[in-house]
């Protein structure tokens, strides 16, 4: 599977007095797309924001491309690396091109307008490059927040729910995007997701978070065939675990 | 009385009585003045309190809300007793201390007015700005200061109705001039002074003349605040 890009060790996130995140151990490789599922509140987000570099670990250690990191946020060359989709996308009051190019232009890259028009191309957007962002229905709004992450080719791209307001046609041509991306550039990619469906489409392999803890990190196929965990089989057959 | 008044009150406007304009261009030089100090001075204030969390930092807020609700008579007091040859400023006689009785004592006491409007306006703007956004930008490879600088962006309308706030409550005021000014002829009557002085003398059609000009005025002032915050809170 190739040396691992994050190695998590005994990760815990607390808030005021609520331990949210509890990661005995927890290795992304390289390359791969690791699907985390889980119920709502189990620590999904809080757990992509350690991996951004948004939050640090309470206690614990992470290591980035074999770099402790868990003392604060990383240089800025190791941070732009990163990229994350938020689940609640918040864009800039101005054209969805602008926003786009965003990423771009605080690295002063110059050239900026061709790879711009071929991600909102891709994603189907390229029509509404014009647009105010403020205008946009919360799909577009999430497809311009993939777009304005992709357009930077980050070696790690973090997604937070990325379809969950989309139809079932967009969620073809975003999970297509998603697949394209990582063919390509071979970027690494940590998908959290509800829908257990979408991970076992995209992942390769795919975790269970409940409670904060991992109950089950397996490749997809043994995931959903053979899942050694009891919440596992739960959570795929479609019952709530808590 | 009324209708023969305001019929002479427009053909001062209209004949644009020489004595009326000067007051108008005073009026507006001495607040436009305090307004470029109060908005150097409140933006970057309003923007860091908006932005930053710090030690003291409900302190300054509490005092700017105070200073917010002010009333300029009360400044105006202040400022005379600083500036007046006895005070703590005045008894100076440093030059570039503005004597009282002068636009420039005028100026000083706009300042202490508007200052804490536009800050507090532009830390309410900067503070409607979705807290997320400034983490998603970084996250997209932003430098802090990058992302700050597009915070200030987003709350940029916000920020242009707190200096036209700003201006609203200093051309309009009549307390603090009144006293730090003095209500001079020809060097610190200013439109709210003037009104008052005629209207004592029973001039109904000359104060009048000079409300319509400061209604007029304010009134625009005011649509064009309503008309951004339409823009910026719509
Ligand atoms: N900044 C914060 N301060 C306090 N509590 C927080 C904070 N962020 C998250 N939490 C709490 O941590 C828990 C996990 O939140 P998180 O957003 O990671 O869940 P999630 O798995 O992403 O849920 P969902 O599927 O609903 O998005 C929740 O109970 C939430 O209330
Ligand atoms: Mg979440």
């Amino acid at each position: 599977m190739g040396e691992p890009v994050y190695r998590l060790l005994g990760v815990t996130r607390v808030y005021g007095a609520r331990k949210v995140l509890d990661i005995a151990s927890l290795d992304v490789y390289a390359g791969e797309i690791l699907g985390i599922v889980g119920p709502s509140g189990a620590g999904k987000s809080t757990l992509l924001r350690l991996l951004g570099f948004l939050e640090t670990p309470t206690s614990g250690a992470m290591a980035f491309r074999g770099q402790r990191v868990n003392g604060g946020a990383p240089s800025l060359a190791v941070r732009r690396r990163v990229t994350m989709v938020f689940q609640r996308p918040v864009l800039l009051s101005d054209s969805v091109y602008a926003n786009v190019a965003y990423g771009l232009r605080v690295r002063g890259v110059t050239d900026a307008r061709e790879r711009v028009e071929k991600v909102l191309d891709l994603l189907g957007m390229l029509p509404l490059r014009k647009e105010d962002a403020s205008t946009l229905s919360g799909g577009e709004a999430q497809r311009v927040a993939l777009a304005r992450a992709l357009v930077v080719e980050p070696e790690v791209l973090l997604l937070d729910e990325p379809t969950a307001n989309l139809d079932p046609a967009h969620v073809a041509i975003i999970e297509n995007v998603i697949r394209q991306a990582r063919e390509r550039t071979g970027m690494t990619i940590v998908l959290v997701t509800h829908n257990v469906f979408q991970a076992r489409r995209l992942a390769d392999r795919v975790a269970l978070l409940v409670g904060g803890r991992l109950v089950e990190v397996a490749p997809t196929k043994t995931f959903f065939e053979s899942p050694s965990a009891p919440e596992t089989c739960a959570f795929i057959s479609g019952e709530m675990v808590y | 009385m009324l209708g023969s008044a305001l019929r002479q009150a427009v053909q001062l406007i209209l004949g644009l009585d020489s004595e009326v304009l000067r007051i108008v261009l005073l009026s507006l030089r001495v607040s436009a003045t305090a307004l470029a100090f109060s908005t150097l001075m409140g933006v970057p204030l309003g923007a860091w309190l908006g932005l930053r969390r710090f030690f003291a930092r409900r302190l300054v807020i509490a005092a700017i809300y105070t200073g917010m609700g002010f009333p300029p008579v009360v400044v105006g007091l202040a400022v005379y007793m600083l500036l007046s040859r006895s005070g703590p400023l005045g008894s100076l006689g440093w030059p570039w201390v503005p004597g009282l009785f002068t636009p420039g004592a005028m100026v000083i006491a706009q300042i202490i007015i508007a200052t804490p409007l536009v800050a507090g306006f532009t830390m309410a703007a900067v503070m409607g700005v979705d807290p997320n956004l400034r983490q998603q930008l970084i996250s997209l490879g932003a430098t802090s200061w990058q992302a700050t600088r597009a915070v200030l962006r987003e709350a940029r309308q916000g920020v242009v109705v707190a200096v036209v706030a700003g201006f609203g409550s200093v051309i309009s005021e009549v307390g603090a001039v009144m006293l730090v000014g003095g209500n001079i002829e020809g060097s610190t009557r200013v439109l709210t002074t003037a009104i008052v002085l005629e209207t004592h003398k029973g001039n109904f059609s000359l104060a009048l003349a000079m409300g319509l000009v400061l209604l007029a005025m304010t009134f625009a002032i005011n649509i064009a605040v309503l008309r951004l915050q339409g823009k910026a809170y719509g």
